[in-house]
């Protein structure tokens, strides 16, 4: 009999951290700090950066000096601290996008897993046309509905969050659709249903928690590709204008034409922002979906040193 | 396209089960999955048109601040937009099932030429960049699967995964300095030199695929210049696609090679190698292509932004253009084609995994 | 036709023998530490010999079964010796292994449908193991091979093999599929073959079937076998010798007939009374008819029909076929058949789980034909049901109190504390310890589980309870001291029960009237020993004669006699 192990040490990660080794330890802190990187980047924005994001200056296009450490923008813009304020852009959107889509994708989800019937089978229908189709596109027509063309900070983030949001629904409620209909089948499930506890019990009490457990995964997972559509929105002109906030996406449009004339500072910095932020988050995300599936998971070797008896012996 | 977990394949009609004497079991199964193509394409172009209605009418944002508002009103009048939306809706159903699409408001094309000229350039984007994607993906994924857990393996992984975090624009920059510009073995960005694409509209009866065009014609300059041209733009795609593809394979053949029937090929004597490209890869592959049609989406999602970041006119570059410029009966033909093209595709797909998985067929 | 030998020698002593195994010592390493699975095992395995290696789980029989094909994981550590034909499996090379796998040593695995790759003709997958060796230096080219894939199939009974070498996995029965393994075993001609529970996930009939198979290629080609089981009917049936394990330990290792008649070790006697054997210990000893006919009646099925509707075209498929039976208050009722009987669909039933579609199904006096869930709940704090499978059983999430509490919050309107109160008596009823209400399902054993499952079934002191294959997925041991729980307190506490399996000898233990299902139609019906003695119905008479039980000596005579009866049929 196992004793009960501290709280701590049962928290997703923490456990996880616990008994991953080799690669995958690697993968998983790797990607923890890159991510915990992130969001402290976007929590400590103001102090970090050494100007505001909309501020301009007279030197355009300047490579990095001691006083722009990583440049200027053909509009004048710091590249430093517009990268550094993008973080915390990008975290907003992310975080009030996949809320949101979790919020109504999980209850979708569940609702629609377990009672099943007409309602199921048409929401089925909706979410893997939605689900199929490319979310970026998608996001754009979304954009320019909600938008109309204004973008200030509030609406420019609501409205990227909320096409991210309408887009990434699908996926919650694939997912926990799938997990609901699973654990319906499951003895312990039927056994509440034999018991003959009522439907909203068995959903809260016995599905709802089994369903969720991999949330934190998808989560990650999602939080990832969100970045990845909303730097691409910002990058075709549907973000957020540069005045209200900074954004990497719209950082590295601008920086295409500069690219012609061998300016390098203005997109490298910001594409390289978001790659380890994305890097990040997704090696967070596959190594906990590593370590959660007994399948994937790496194991210990019992003593190493005998397998090189084993190879010098010859029958 | 978040289909890199594990999610059990769940179409929304589930295979028949049993063995079914007649074989007519495979019949049904694919005209089900036929069917579903109509309710998909219906659900995405309804949306696109009441998102898009939303934004107000084309009229006024192509005309709003030029025309005073009673001429502003007149036009909206004249061509219909101040009717009650359903009626909009309906007749727009009707249109698109009489193949009658229109033209687009802004640069007034007929829609389906537009479609057409731009749609073979887009054609052409995503077939070099699937291809660069399955050469590398399937194999590589496979070596990573052989080699889990080994230095190989995690190369290959965070490699993978640096593709995938790299977004295409920012690939394509980097590219295009280092290639274009610092070393200059490639060009910047277009289809094709100005040359070559004043003899493609020359052609008497061109296929829209540049390449294919100037091999036929035996145009060797054309057919060079071309290639030259995709291959940075391709590469971009490509690489990001052949990430995922590579993770997809990896996991997926993992799970097969963890089988029992691997375990009992290995028994009889099976050699490893044969083990993973005969006995695990197969099976695997249902899965694999399953998911790769999902893929096709996000490819189709990339190659906009491909196309802008080296303004390859294809239909995602004109779907932004289309977009800003509230054209939306443009937009409402581009967005209907994609969800053909999305929905055939993953009908495609489906097929295929029929074809491969026995069970469905006898 | 087992050959008789002497205390532990093989006949052919003076031959080599087939299989060499000298102090074996696996270990793993996991999560949690070191784990000492085989910790030092020693047998060896003359030509033409069988021998079977039985324990529970956790003995260290699968792996030990492993090692001799050299198919452990990276994460074992292997010591000691593996001697096949003069080389030693475990320090010979990855070369070289894969040559020995196959030519001189097989492997039939448990599971058929999984042991066959789905994508692949059965042909193929036989020709696999043929094309990877080079008898004589050449390669098995491919029409060689496919005629040695037929001929193959033919050896292991498949009939028509000329067109079935092309066929699918899917298209062949459970039965077939384990053939189809064995004869991919056999293509090399091997002088071993190491057979890990082949029979376990088959049917009764179907299983000595195979059983008869394994005897066949021992007796027509000379063929080892090493037959690794939990089942001592098996054992009874097939073995030559026995080797006993206990947590990695070879506890004791003597011929069939003298392991059965006098067992020297305690753990092996403990094991071999703790099996059920047909016609002891029956609930029904003794009565001449049937008990509990003058209280109420619990359930009544009458001509009930369950029909699952085909998809599109496809015939609706019968479950269960016109069955009638009764329960009365206080009686256990035993429900028996094979797979695809439709069983576990009538328990399932009268739990209100499935719904039916014809005749009628009276529980606790409400019918349940087109029954509404509203209506029904009340009736429902009156059934318990009884799962198969523990680790599935509880909510991973809540501890064991929670998941026995959970009948009492629904149905009753108990305070907090009388409901631990009781949590705790009921508890204590199944023999677990008051504290493990704080435990979580992970932390119980599989016996501890049921147990626990038995419990919430009980909270609510319920008329009828229902158990679907309760003791199937537990150990031998652990399974009797199940049944014996059960029966303790069901005639303790009087409960009507509906007892469901798959295995007769378990079900005489606890029902006094038994029902027998095949394919949906209930054949026969009657009280619990006069159906295993004198059974009427041919697929009872079929049935009972395939079960093997645990005594060498009975054992061969019944299978003479279950020869007769299919040569008769």
């Amino acid at each position: 009999m196992e004793t009960k192990s501290s709280l701590f040490s049962r928290l997703p990660v923490i456990s996880q951290l616990k008994k991953s080794m080799g690669l995958q330890r690697g993968m998983l802190v790797a990607g923890l700090v890159m991510t915990v990187g992130f969001l402290l980047t976007a929590a400590f924005a103001p102090w970090l950066a050494p100007y505001g994001f909309s501020q301009r200056f007279d030197q355009t296009q300047a490579p990095p000096s001691s006083t722009h450490l990583w440049g200027t923008t053909a509009g004048g813009y710091d590249v430093l601290s517009r990268t550094i304020w993008g973080a915390q852009t990008a975290f907003l959107v992310i975080v009030v996008a996949v809320v949101l889509s979790i919020f109504i994708g999980v209850i979708l989800g569940l609702v629609s897993g377990y009672l099943g019937g007409w309602l199921d089978r048409i929401l089925v229908v909706v979410a893997d046309a939605i689900y199929a189709f490319p979310t970026l596109l998608l996001a754009m027509v979304m954009s320019i509905a909600i938008s109309q063309g204004r973008s200030s900070l509030w609406s420019g983030i609501f409205s990227a969050a909320i096409s991210i949001t309408v887009v990434y629904i699908p996926q919650y409620f694939r997912v926990i659709r799938a997990e609901t209909i699973r654990l319906k089948a499951e003895p312990f499930v039927e056994s509440a249903i034999v018991v003959g506890a009522s439907s909203v019990r068995i959903m809260a009490r016995h599905i709802y928690k089994n369903a969720t457990r991999t949330l934190p995964l998808i989560f990650t997972l999602n939080a990832s590709e969100a970045i990845l559509t909303l730097a691409g929105l910002g990058f075709l002109g549907f973000g957020i204008e540069p005045s209200s906030a900074a954004e990497w996406g719209y950082d590295l449009n601008h920086a295409q034409s500069d690219a012609t004339s061998g300016i390098w500072w203005t997109g490298l910095f910001p594409g390289l922002a978001i790659v380890l932020t994305v890097l990040g988050l997704t090696l967070l995300g596959e190594s906990m979906n590593d370590l959660n599936d007994p399948r994937l998971r790496g194991r210990k070797r019992a003593e190493k040193k005998a397998r090189k008896n084993k190879e010098l012996v010859d029958a | 396209m978040t289909a890199l977990i594990d999610l059990p394949a769940e179409p929304a009609v589930q295979a028949p089960q049993r063995k079914n004497k007649a074989g007519g079991s495979l019949g049904k199964y694919l005209l089900i999955r036929f069917a579903l193509i109509f309710p998909t394409i219906l659900i995405l172009v309804t949306m696109v048109f009441f998102l898009m209605r939303l934004t107000g009418d084309p009229i006024t944002a192509a005309l709003g601040g030029r025309l005073p508002p009673d001429q502003l009103a007149l036009r909206i009048h004249q061509a219909g937009y101040d009717r009650p939306i359903f009626i909009q809706y309906f007749e727009y159903l009707g249109q698109m099932v009489t193949g009658n699409f229109g033209r687009t408001i802004s640069d007034n094309l007929p829609i389906t030429g537009m479609l057409a000229t731009y749609g073979t350039a887009t054609l052409e984007l995503a077939v070099n960049s699937l291809v660069v994607a399955l050469l590398i993906g399937i194999p590589f994924g496979m070596m990573a699967a052989s080699k889990r857990d080994k230095w190989q393996d995690a190369v290959l992984r965070v490699s993978a995964i640096l593709f995938y975090a790299t977004p295409v624009f920012f690939a394509g920059l980097l590219l295009k300095l280092i290639f274009s510009i610092w070393l200059g073995w490639f060009p910047v960005a277009g289809r094709a030199s100005v040359q070559t694409e004043i003899f493609m509209t020359q052609l008497a009866n061109p296929t829209g695929i540049y390449w294919l065009d100037a091999l036929r014609s035996g145009n060797m300059d054309a057919f060079w210049d071309v290639v030259q041209h995709s291959v940075l733009p391709a590469a971009a795609l490509g690489m990001l696609t052949a990430g995922i593809f590579l993770r997809l394979v990896r996991t997926n053949v993992i799970g097969t090679l963890s089988k029992d029937y691997v375990e009992a090929g290995r028994s009889r004597g099976v050699s490893e190698y044969r083990l993973l490209t005969k006995h695990a890869f197969k099976p695997a592959l249902i899965p694999i292509i399953t998911v790769m049609g999902l893929q096709i989406a996000l490819l189709l999602g990339g190659a906009v932004l491909t196309e802008t970041t080296f303004e390859w006119k294809g239909l995602g570059f004109q779907l932004a253009h289309y977009l800003t410029a509230r054209d939306f009966v443009a937009v409402q033909g581009i967005v209907a084609l994609l969800a053909v093209i999305v929905a055939l595709t993953n009908f495609i797909v489906d097929v295929i995994a029929a074809l491969i998985d026995p069970r469905v067929r006898y | 036709m087992s050959r008789h030998s002497e205390n532990g020698v093989a006949p052919e002593a003076g031959l080599r023998p087939v299989l060499d195994v000298e102090k074996l010592k696996i270990t793993f390493a996991t999560d949690a530490g070191d784990v000492f699975a085989v910790k030092e095992v020693s047998f060896t395995v003359a030509p033409g010999e069988i021998v079977a290696i039985v324990g529970e789980s956790g003995s260290g029989k699968t792996v030990t079964a492993k090692a001799i094909l050299g198919l452990l994981p990276e994460t074992a550590h292997s010591s000691g010796a593996v001697i096949i034909s003069g080389n030693d499996v475990i320090t010979v090379s990855p070369h070289q292994l894969r040559q020995i796998r196959g030519r001189d040593v097989a492997m039939v695995f448990q599971e058929p449908s999984t042991a066959l790759n789905p994508v692949y003709t059965v042909g193929w997958q036989i020709a696999e193991g043929l094309r990877s060796h080079r008898p004589e230096g050449k390669r098995v080219g491919r029409k060689e091979a496919r005629k040695l894939a037929i001929e193959a199939l033919g050896k292991v009974g498949i009939p028509d093999p000329e067109k079935r070498v092309d066929y699918y996995p899917h298209q062949f029965s459970g039965g077939q599929k384990q053939r189809v393994v064995i004869a991919a075993a056999l293509a090399l001609n091997p002088g071993l073959i190491v057979a890990d529970e082949p029979t376990t996930a088959l049917d009764v009939t179907v299983q000595a079937e195979i059983l008869e198979l394994l005897r066949d290629l021992r007796d027509k080609f000379g063929t080892s076998i090493v037959l690794i089981t939990h089942n001592m009917g098996v054992v009874a049936d097939l073995a030559d010798r026995v080797v006993v394990m206990f947590q990695g330990d070879v506890v004791e290792e003597a011929t069939a007939e003298v392991l059965f008649a006098a067992p020297k070790q305690d753990y092996t006697q403990k094991l071999l009374a703790a099996v059920p054997h047909l016609g002891r210990n029956s609930a029904s000893a003794g009565f001449t008819e049937r008990a509990f006919q003058d209280k109420e009646v619990v359930v009544e099925a009458r001509e009930l029909e369950i029909e699952y509707p085909g998809r599109l075209g496809s015939p609706a498929f019968r479950a269960v076929d016109k069955v009638s039976f009764t329960i009365s208050a206080g009686e256990v009722f035993g429900l028996v058949g094979e797979s695809g009987s439709g069983k576990t669909t009538i328990g399932r039933a009268v739990a209100g789980l499935n719904r039916t579609t014809g005749g009628s199904l009276k529980v606790l006096g409400y019918e349940m034909l087109n029954y509404r869930e509203r209506s029904f709940r009340r009736y429902r704090k009156d059934i318990g049901f009884v799962f198969q499978d523990p680790a599935a059983s509880f909510n991973p999430h809540l501890s064991i109190g929670e998941c026995v509490a959970e009948p009492l919050l629904i149905h009753t309107e108990l305070s907090g504390p009388e409901v631990t109160k009781k949590v705790q008596e009921l508890l204590e009823s199944v023999q677990l310890p008051r504290a493990y209400a704080k435990r979580f399902p992970h932390e119980l054993s599989g016996g501890q589980r049921q147990r626990a499952s038995l419990a919430r079934g009980l909270a609510l002191s319920p008329k009828l309870l229902i158990a679907d294959e309760p003791t199937s997925a537990l150990d031998v041991s652990v399974q009797a001291k199940v049944l014996e729980l059960f029966r303790e307190i069901q005639s303790e506490l009087g409960f009507a029960a509906l007892f469901i399996s798959h295995d007769l000898a378990v079900v005489d233990i606890l029902a006094e009237w038994v029902g027998v299902l095949y394919k949906g139609k209930m054949v026969e019906q009657g009280i619990g020993h006069q159906i295993m003695g004198n059974p009427q119905d041919d697929y009872t008479k079929r049935l009972l004669a395939s079960l093997p039980v645990p005594n060498p000596a009975e054992q061969a005579l019944r299978r003479a006699n279950h020869q007769a009866l299919i040569a008769a049929r």
